[in-house]
């Protein structure tokens, strides 16, 4: 017992003061991209072409990068020529439409929180259903990683239950298999109303790497509402607490 | 040992060493009774079958057998040309089981006298036909099968998932009890099926590597580098030797973050707190490693065919190395307190036990496998020129019993071994290129690659068609053959120990679905 806890002692606390800080991210982390028009050449297609999704689009408002299929490879960074795009360290990536995932040279907008009834009913207590469907355990891994002590998730009453009966919503990862499809129903029509759905990752917001398979739907979209999109392959465990925490209306400003 | 030429080559038989490559039509057709006479007397032998699988091939459809031979370092191949149904031999080696059951569900073969046959993932076969009886035209219900059941007054079945209670994949398990005794345990999946193998045909395609980086989302390293592997060898381009050293450091950091979130995660099912805690975040601190390389916590775009990204790695190694280096006091002292504690002995020992002569029956790997006293492992058994002796000492239990406490055990040995290995490779890696151009593959060739990923031995075999695409690609993840030691090891075990028994082998649903 006294080496428990002289361990207990030596470990110390890791519990990173996030929102009040700024999280502490690696040198080469891809957050949301950075464009820059006016050094793009006219007749370049080398980001479009370099993208193994399709995500990247030029059109008469310049470059056009969908974060909802984007994997944050890094790719179109290596492909382009005159540093016209970019990977910046901004974790804050998470929408409420599917439109608001499309980033463009112009910076985005602040992601809207619930409306006044909804944030009364879960601003302070928000307890989520987590379903992979087909998920390969990354996305799962870097959620359940928010309920560890260097998050503690469960300081801002948001937790992982284990019914859907007792859950506010659901947290989908996967692209969505055939297989799982049903199940995936079941366990939304088990969440009692109002209820919100979250849409985590690549393969959940658009099918990911596996698009265009037939054992796959290319995410949740267009089977269900989503309330929330978390762009990521995975997402990182600081995307979704800020997409969470801006959906409660718990963070409103935006730093740079 | 691995540049020897192998002495022994049979004529009826192809012989291929880690990421070699041969032209497919060196590899004959033989008449089954020969082929089953060579797997029948190699696994007799103590060979392994590392893969089984079927192709199409000018319109037939061949069986391919990838046989694992350790004591030679190589793999043994033999080819033979199936008709609508061949006859099983899961009875006498039970290790080939999953694989006939998955030929008769992707070809509509069947094998005849088969003891279990029924669907692994529930898809459509590729070719219209069914083994099982079912309308070929519409899509199988998945889990739609006839289980075991256990039949008596006192006797109780129950159900689990597929949806489970956990931020966790989805499977469905039935448990056959006799009050609080598990007498049976069925485990069937199919829920994550993502058609990976038919999506992977006709490529590489752009999204090819990226469906593999998320293939098992936790083996992100472990299985693109036997894909990059792979393709380098169908190429004959290998990738520079620092790009193969790179990634044999990721291996390591990517056991690390794993076998540390295990312990965590078996401390916290038995209510041991502290390491719990310790782990969970531990574990975090090694995901953050992977991302010192490349900037995302799972090692995402750090691997690909004929190199590894990111330039001015030498600072970033440097890096990686001060950080792991304040992180092992943290990780063994988290250990220590776990290990040492008489309670947390007491819940482990003699629980889920997999005694080794099962575990070789059923062809278990990787750690669960030595876990049961078999010294089995495909960095030191089936090594590549590029990285021969350049991996930690293998950690082997003399004293196995194959039970909850020793699959935690070998993970403490082997966390051990990684640290010290890593402490002082990490500064040693040769200089040079991280990367070559890239290379078509060369047509009608067949090429196996092996890693031996934190849970296992992964294993991918790829055949190209004449114009150097891809016209299969069979992935065996270690997960494959280790599912059915977790249903062994309940029986007779109680039910509220089926957490603890599943934690203890942490197995990838994904990586069984594909």
């Amino acid at each position: 017992m006294l080496k428990i806890t002289l361990e207990r002692i030596r470990q110390g606390h890791h519990t990173a003061p996030y929102p009040a800080q700024p999280p502490v991210l690696p040198a080469l982390f891809r957050g949301r991209p950075y464009i820059d028009n006016a050094r793009c050449p006219a007749d370049c297609q080398s980001c479009v072409q370099s993208c193994p999704v399709g995500a990247i689009s030029r059109g008469d408002n310049g470059l056009e990068i969908d974060l909802g299929r984007c994997l944050f490879c890094g790719d179109c960074a290596r492909a382009c020529p005159t540093e016209a795009l970019d990977f910046s360290r901004d974790h804050q990536l998470a929408a409420r439409t599917r439109d608001a995932l499309i980033a463009t040279e112009t910076p985005p907008q602040a992601l809207a929180a619930l409306d006044a009834k909804m944030k009364r009913l879960f601003g302070r207590s928000l307890k989520l259903r987590q379903v992979s469907a087909g998920g390969c355990n990354a996305c799962e891994a870097d959620l359940n990683v928010l309920s560890t002590l260097s998050f503690d998730m469960a300081r801002f009453g948001i937790q992982f239950v284990a019914s859907p009966r007792h859950a506010d919503g659901i947290v989908v990862t996967g692209p969505v298999s055939q297989n799982m499809r049903s199940a995936l129903i079941d366990t939304w029509n088990a969440v009692p109303t109002p209820r919100l759905l979250i849409a985590a990752g690549a393969c959940a917001i658009a099918g990911g790497p596996f698009a265009g398979s037939e054992q796959v739907l290319n995410g949740v979209g267009d089977l269900l509402p989503v309330d929330l999109y978390i762009p990521g392959c995975p997402p990182h465990p600081y995307t979704t607490l800020d997409g969470l925490l801006r959906l409660l209306g718990r963070i409103e400003s935006r730093p740079r | 040992m691995t540049d020897h030429a192998p002495t022994n080559a049979p004529t009826h038989a192809l012989i291929l060493r880690n990421g070699q490559s041969a032209p497919v039509n060196d590899l004959p057709r033989i008449p089954f009774a020969h082929w089953r006479a060579q797997i029948d007397q190699s696994l007799s032998d103590g060979d392994r079958m590392s893969a089984c699988f079927g192709a199409q091939v000018d319109g037939h459809i061949d069986l391919f057998a990838v046989i694992g031979r350790p004591q030679h370092n190589d793999f043994l191949l033999v080819r033979t040309q199936a008709s609508n149904e061949f006859p099983s031999l899961a009875a006498t080696h039970p290790q080939l089981h999953l694989f006939e059951r998955e030929i008769a569900e992707q070809f509509g073969l069947v094998p005849i006298d088969h003891p279990w046959p029924k669907p692994v993932r529930f898809h459509a076969s590729f070719t219209g036909k069914d083994a099982f009886g079912r309308e070929a035209q519409t899509p199988p219900r998945v889990g739609h099968m006839p289980f075991y059941e256990v039949e008596g007054a006192e006797i109780h079945e129950v159900a689990v998932g597929p949806v489970h209670a956990g931020v966790i994949e989805p499977g469905h398990f039935r448990f056959q009890c006799h009050g609080e005794t598990v007498l049976f345990l069925e485990i069937s999946l199919g829920y994550q099926h993502r058609g990976l193998e038919r999506l992977l045909l006709g490529g590489p395609h752009p999204a090819s590597t990226h469906q593999i980086e998320a293939l098992a989302g936790d083996t992100t390293i472990g299985h693109t580098a036997t894909w990059c592997r792979v393709l380098e060898g169908l190429s004959d381009q290998p990738a520079p030797k620092r790009a193969a050293q790179i990634r044999a450091i990721a291996l390591e950091l990517e056991r690390l973050a794993n076998h540390t979130g295990d312990i965590g995660a078996l401390a916290g099912d038995i209510g041991f707190l502290p390491t719990s805690s310790f782990m969970g975040r531990i574990r975090g601190d090694y995901l953050n490693l992977q991302a010192v390389l490349c900037g995302n916590r799972f090692g995402r775009a750090l691997t690909h065919p004929f190199g590894v990204r990111f330039h001015d790695d030498d600072r970033r190694l440097a890096e990686v190395l001060k950080r792991l280096k304040a992180l092992e006091r943290d990780t063994l002292g988290a250990m220590d307190v776990f290990f040492d504690s008489p309670s947390a002995h007491a819940r482990l020992e003699g629980t889920g036990p997999v005694t080794p002569l099962r575990a070789a029956q059923l062809g278990l790997v990787g750690m669960a496998a030595r876990a049961s006293g078999i010294d089995m492992d495909a960095r030191r058994d089936f090594p590549a020129p590029d990285t021969a002796h350049w991996h930690p000492d293998i950690a082997v239990l003399t004293d196995a019993v194959g039970d909850v406490h020793d699959r935690a055990r070998i993970r403490r040995l082997e966390i051990e071994a990684s640290i010290q290995w890593l402490k002082t490779h990490l500064d040693a890696v040769v200089e040079g290129d991280t990367a070559v151009p890239a290379a078509p593959l060369a047509p009608e060739r067949i090429c196996v690659a092996t890693t031996e990923g934190w849970r296992g031995e992964i294993v991918h075999a790829a055949i190209t068609d004449d114009n150097g695409r891809l016209a299969r690609y069979k992935i065996v993840d270690p997960s494959f053959h280790n599912w059915s030691g977790l249903a062994l090891a309940m029986r007779g075990q109680q039910i509220s120990d089926f957490p603890l028994c599943n934690k203890s082998f942490n197995l990838s649903y994904c990586g069984f679905d594909l």
